[in-house]
């Protein structure tokens, strides 16, 4: 689907200072090279299976199946990876890589932590340095991730700067990346960023994506009819979108963050609410002013909570082969404790917008078709900030 | 043939940055006449943006204060037209991609003609990306200034050759902001800039006493002071004027001993 290195459609390039252009010329290269080594790739699919617990499995969800009454619902259980989310994915492929160029120390971003808390996981396996970057907000709001974290061995730096929030991670990751790029890398968390981030990370991903459509031909015998992901930047669904591009007869849906409503002003819907720009080293849209300052954005999914979306759905949307659905804190909260109460899995609040727009489009299917749905991550760490929103005052 | 040529021509420049409605606009009008008077060559207006990464703990706060003030991109298009009528001081303006592309790249570099700005560095805006702009720049006069970072090594040859106005020499890894010492050889990446072109070459980032001064400008052919000043106004707020025009003055001596 890429036409230009980097470029997905008119999205993506390398919007970056002077100063980091050649390390991303380092990591591209050496990525190249890690793709067509047998020793890489091998390695890579030990920790996937033997340290990461893949492939994860493909459920039939029945009882959800029977209660909607519509299409075949089945639940893609990225929730059981190890650090319990698709995050784990992307940090062993890129710490890895990190390893390969010679790297002794990484640096992520987080929001919620699951990021930070998978690339804790990684660094520590593989025994690099590991500083994290996290709001100040979102250090408050997770402070059992921040403790995890350095658990781990991980330094974790609460941003002040700006809003406080994963945007401002993003920046001041970049500020350190730009300081000190000799001995470190710069694990990305999502696919985002300058390139070659977007399609790495989508690279790292796309085994979601392989494994649906290996265990659904096992059990079906045929592709599905609908795959749904929840998007903020996006990693889960790409990787679970990418194997499924030239199938046309798959809908391609993404789930975005629409807070307390895409029409109010408190949400994080990009595709709904957003336009073309430039940030964060890519071009794609984002939620800006008319001045082209960005947006404060809102979702009670701290994961979801950034004012962008990759450049690679940017071009999905433009070209209509992927479709993106604003799903709100209610109708996501509802489809939390859903599932909680109807299969016994308490998905990330993440996962839970993907839920829910799948409780409104598997009535209007027949009962032959069949939806997946990538259940991203678990939702052990949203449970305390579920209750409160219920109104029952208990902290973690 | 722009006004950027002539701030090289009164010994090693002194190019100084403020950003723009910090704490408001009539403060920055204000001290870019101070900053004219007291020996700066050429000023650079920096357009406060909401993330500013390739900025310091100094100018993030100071983007953040004109922000909050309600400073827009219009409003410094309208500060340009009133100071123009009564200098012909080299003014360039310094942002990042976004609010530019989001104004719309042709009627931004228009208004820049229109209002008098001579230049624009757009740091997030690296040479492979710049295609996309660079021939609206030169539609409408306007120099487009490529950076050189302490990276770029082999890169140096092909930005320096397509240079314009004058080139902006990373003296450091890292963002903006003071520095005890810098650290780089800068007078070896300047020499590979010879090699290829006479552009006017001035070092920035890191830059905050006599002595750096003095010393960059010993290499180069001028010296660029941000957040030193931004910290003046930071700490004089819309009294700046004595503070400003003090320091301004012993860098341009400084820089040309």
């Amino acid at each position: 689907m890429e036409q230009k290195k980097g470029r997905f459609g008119q999205f993506g390039g390398q919007y970056v200072p002077e100063t980091l252009m050649p390390v991303l010329k380092e990591v591209e290269e050496a990525y190249e090279a890690a793709q067509k080594d047998p020793a890489f790739q091998a390695e890579l699919n030990r920790l996937y299976s033997e340290y990461a617990g893949r492939p994860s499995r493909l459920y039939y969800a029945e009882k959800m199946t029977r209660d909607l009454g519509g299409a075949k619902i089945y639940l893609k259980r990225e929730d059981l990876n190890h650090t319990g989310s698709h995050k784990i994915n992307n940090v062993l492929g890129q710490v890895l890589l990190a390893k390969r160029m010679g790297k002794t120390r990484v640096i992520a971003e987080t929001g919620a932590g699951q990021h930070g808390v998978a690339t804790a996981t990684a660094a520590a396996l593989m025994g690099l340095e590991c500083e994290i970057f996290m709001g100040k907000l979102d250090t408050d709001r997770q402070a059992l991730n921040v403790y995890r974290m350095e658990l781990l061995g991980a330094k974790v730096h609460a941003v002040t700067s700006g809003t406080q929030v994963l945007k401002d991670a993003v920046n001041e990751a970049m500020r350190e990346w730009a300081g000190r790029m000799d001995d470190t890398l710069y694990v990305l968390g999502s696919v985002m960023g300058p390139h070659p981030f977007p399609t790495i990370v989508r690279d790292f991903q796309k085994i979601i994506g392989r494994e649906i459509r290996k265990q659904l031909l096992e059990k079906e015998g045929k592709l599905p009819d609908a795959v749904i992901a929840c998007v903020g930047g996006g990693s889960n669904a790409m990787g679970s979108f990418y194997e499924f591009i030239e199938d046309k007869e798959v809908r391609l849906i993404g789930c975005e963050a629409a807070g307390e409503g895409a029409d109010t002003p408190r949400n994080a819907a990009t595709i709904a609410n957003g336009r073309l720009g430039v940030f964060h080293g890519m071009k794609s849209l984002f939620c800006q002013n008319q001045y082209g300052q960005i947006d404060e954005v809102y979702s009670i999914s701290a994961g979801l909570d950034y004012p962008g979306i990759g450049p690679e759905h940017a071009m999905l949307h433009d070209t209509g082969r992927a479709q993106y659905v604003p799903v709100t804190d209610v109708e996501a909260v509802e489809a939390f404790e859903y599932l909680s109460r109807t299969e016994g899995i308490i998905p990330a609040v993440e996962s839970a917008h993907a839920v829910a727009y799948a409780r409104k489009l598997a009535p209007q299917m027949r009962p032959e078709q069949i939806i997946v749905i990538t259940v991203s991550g678990r939702g052990d760490k949203d449970v305390a900030a579920i209750a409160r929103y219920r109104g029952v005052e208990i902290y973690e | 043939m722009s006004r950027i040529k002539n701030a090289f021509t009164k010994g090693k420049a002194f190019i100084s940055f403020l950003t723009g409605g910090d704490p408001d606009i009539a403060t920055t009008e204000r001290l870019i006449r101070v900053m004219e008077e007291n020996g700066a060559d050429l000023i650079e207006i920096g357009i406060p943006f909401s993330d500013p990464i390739a900025e310091g703990p100094v100018i993030q706060a100071a983007d953040e204060r004109a922000l909050k003030g309600g400073c827009t991109t219009d409003d410094l298009f309208e500060m340009v037209r009133r100071l123009r009528r009564s200098t012909q001081i080299p003014l360039v303006f310094m942002t990042y991609y976004n609010p530019v592309f989001s104004y719309g790249n042709e009627k931004f570099l228009k208004n820049c003609q229109e209002a008098g700005i001579d230049g624009v560095i757009i740091p997030d805006l690296p040479f492979e990306e710049s295609d996309e702009i660079r021939d609206t720049c030169h539609q409408y006069g306007i120099d487009l200034i490529n950076m050189i970072a302490p990276t770029s090594e082999e890169r140096i040859a092909r930005i320096a050759a397509s240079a314009e106005g004058f080139l902006y020499c990373v003296s450091s890894l890292g963002v903006t902001g003071m520095r005890e010492q810098i650290t780089t050889d800068v007078a070896s990446m300047i020499e590979k800039v010879r090699k290829i072109s006479n552009i006017p070459c001035a070092i920035g980032f890191g830059i905050s006493g006599s002595q750096q001064a003095k010393e960059m400008g010993a290499v180069s052919d001028g010296v660029i002071v941000g957040s030193a000043i931004v910290k003046l106004i930071a700490e004089h707020g819309t009294d700046s004027d004595a503070a400003v025009a003090d320091f301004v003055k012993q860098m341009k001596e400084a820089a040309n001993p």
